[in-house]
């Protein structure tokens, strides 16, 4: 076929290419609800992917540009936007390395709560995405179940924050408010309860014939290719790498507790898929020791100056999120404002990883592999 | 603006500084690794220890190639956690940093590699088809792919020797400057 020549000069961006007759060009996305809100460009070969293109970019907001003309308070609600699930998490760097910007000292009993809050947040995002891997795979009670057992957290971050999403609740010095009366009581009991609830998870769900007919062997990610494509999270995990930033590089009270990472060898989408549940498990671990170690009483926040102004150059901290590292690039030039606030957050390092993976898979197994990277578009495009 | 200028890259004065201060204030594990590297490129890196496990070199454009072999043939780090474009309009530079980060030798596990590099900036960019190049890391770090495509749509940055620098997140008709340069300004702000 005849090479394309553009005749007269061509808008910024436009792309223009040759077309195979053999080849179908599929378009997946963005309103397609299996691809969230984001474009996958898939050539197919008959029933079997050839080329995959990834197309983020349809829920791009802007979030460092907006953080450039904020100070450092007035950034913290539209921060969390990008993953209103797991809004503590995504706030956590930001959060650490404004504190170490300025130097403040977090007060301990503020530590345990900042801790119990990602943990939280994290069974809460875990959930939401189980959820629709379930609906993904045609497994509709695995929707449903996720669903309705989430809100029991979703309801606890609501005693805790007033909020059931998008909470705003971490602070640079600690947390916004104090944790209500008789909190130990209530979430240890709805721990308790959630562990033994998401426990038969396994039951329907992972040792299901028809998923692990499904999921395994398909999308493999050997443990060098997922070093080299930098992923980071449970794919990370899922193919034998021990890497887990609350244990390689505690942060706030993560050292003084007990955390196991779960590191599986396959490294193909049933993995990848069940890493994150037991993430989960771990998760209420992590919140039991927290409540059980946790000052009964003190200060919870330390309060910045009105319009902090960074002393460091720059700093660069990260966090385990639901999702994998989630890092907070800040370079400060002594203004009240960020001069530059740079995320570098799970689901876009994982998102490389997706044309590998699904190269040579039949176009029926796109939605398990493609979920399985754990990926939020939101997130992604910032 | 007087405060911008103090910190931008000091050439002489500094130089005569760093020695003391690299000793008194650079933790041991991080000058084991850093000094490898400072010993092979005498003139080229310039360390600053910005806290513990976190260290950044500034290199010049023309030596980040060699200087990013060499650590990836010569130092665990082995892949990019992020790559961050920051625009610097009174210095007439765009600095780029790719943060490093090992998985392979837990030993590193803690430690962040800042490399930081600079390109020369433009009045009226023109992505792709200016001054405002740099080499791409891609051939070394793999993983830095899709960041080197969100730095050149961003900023304007183009990467040379990248197989794919096609836009990433903006929309296909952006025509406007690039949307983090300093002078792209937001609605009413």
């Amino acid at each position: 076929m005849a090479e394309v020549i553009p005749t007269k000069e061509m808008p910024p961006g436009l792309q223009v290419e040759n077309v195979d007759d053999r080849i179908m060009t599929l378009n997946v996305g963005p309103q397609h609800p299996g691809s969230g809100h984001m474009r996958i460009i898939v050539k197919i070969d008959g029933d079997y992917i050839v080329d995959a293109d990834p197309d983020p970019g349809y829920v791009h907001r802007g979030e460092e540009k907006m953080a450039e003309s904020r100070n450092y308070i007035t950034n913290i609600p539209h921060l969390e936007r990008p993953v209103i699930h797991d809004s503590c998490n995504i706030l956590y760097p930001y959060v650490l390395g404004v504190e170490d910007l300025v130097g403040i000292e977090v007060p301990e009993r503020a530590k345990y709560v900042r801790v119990i809050a990602a943990e939280l947040n994290r069974c809460i995002y875990i959930q939401y995405w189980l959820a629709i891997y379930g609906i993904f795979l045609g497994h509709s009670t695995m929707f449903m179940w996720p669903a309705g057992d989430r809100e029991l957290f979703i309801d606890l971050m609501e005693k805790i924050s007033g909020a059931r999403v998008t909470h705003a609740y971490f602070v640079p010095g600690g947390v916004r408010n104090d944790v209500p009366a008789n909190f130990e009581d209530v979430c240890l009991r709805q721990v308790n309860y959630f562990e033994k609830r998401i426990k038969e998870y396994g039951d329907i769900f992972y040792d299901n014939p028809i998923l692990k007919a499904r999921t395994e062997d398909t999308g493999v990610l050997s443990r060098e290719d997922a070093i080299r494509l930098g992923t980071t999270g449970s794919v990370l995990r899922a193919s034998g790498v021990d890497y887990d930033v609350r244990v390689k590089e505690p942060y706030d009270v993560y050292d003084e507790l007990d955390v196991h990472t779960n590191v599986l060898k396959a490294g193909d989408s049933y993995a990848r898929s069940k890493v994150p549940w037991l993430d989960m498990l771990e998760s209420c671990n992590i919140i039991r020791q927290a409540l059980e170690k946790m000052p009964k009483s003190g200060s919870i926040r330390t309060k910045l100056k009105p319009n902090p102004k960074g002393g460091l150059d720059e700093v660069y901290r990260r966090v385990e999120s639901g999702r994998g590292a989630a890092g907070c690039y800040i370079v400060s030039k002594e203004k009240p404002e960020p001069y530059r606030l740079k995320l570098s957050v799970g689901s876009f390092r994982n998102l490389i990883a997706l044309p590998y993976l699904l190269k040579g898979e039949k176009l029926g197994n796109m939605p398990a592999v493609y979920w399985s990277l754990n990926y939020w578009p939101v997130e992604a495009d910032r | 603006m007087s405060t911008t200028e103090t910190k931008s890259p000091p050439k002489d004065p500094k130089k005569e500084t760093t020695p003391e201060k690299v000793e008194d204030t650079a933790p041991a594990f991080e000058k084991s690794y850093v000094d490898q590297i400072a010993n092979q490129f005498s003139d080229d890196v310039e360390v600053e220890y910005i806290k513990e496990n976190r260290t950044r070199l500034n290199v010049k454009k023309e030596k980040i190639i060699d200087v990013a072999k060499f650590i990836k043939d010569n130092t665990p780090f082995d892949h990019a956690e992020s790559v961050s474009g920051v625009d610097f309009p009174d210095e007439k530079e765009i600095g780029v940093t790719y943060h490093l980060g090992s998985y392979t030798d837990p030993a590193y596990s803690k430690q962040v590699l800042a490399l930081a590099t600079r390109a020369p900036r433009e009045e009226t960019p023109n992505p792709g088809n200016d001054s405002t190049k740099l080499p791409s890391l891609r051939d070394m770090f793999y993983s830095v792919e899709f960041h080197e495509r969100e730095v050149f749509e961003m900023l304007g940055v183009y990467f040379e020797g990248h197989p794919d620098n096609r836009r990433l997140l903006l929309p296909e008709d952006w025509a406007d400057l690039p949307p983090l340069r300093k002078d792209f300004k937001n609605k009413g702000r």
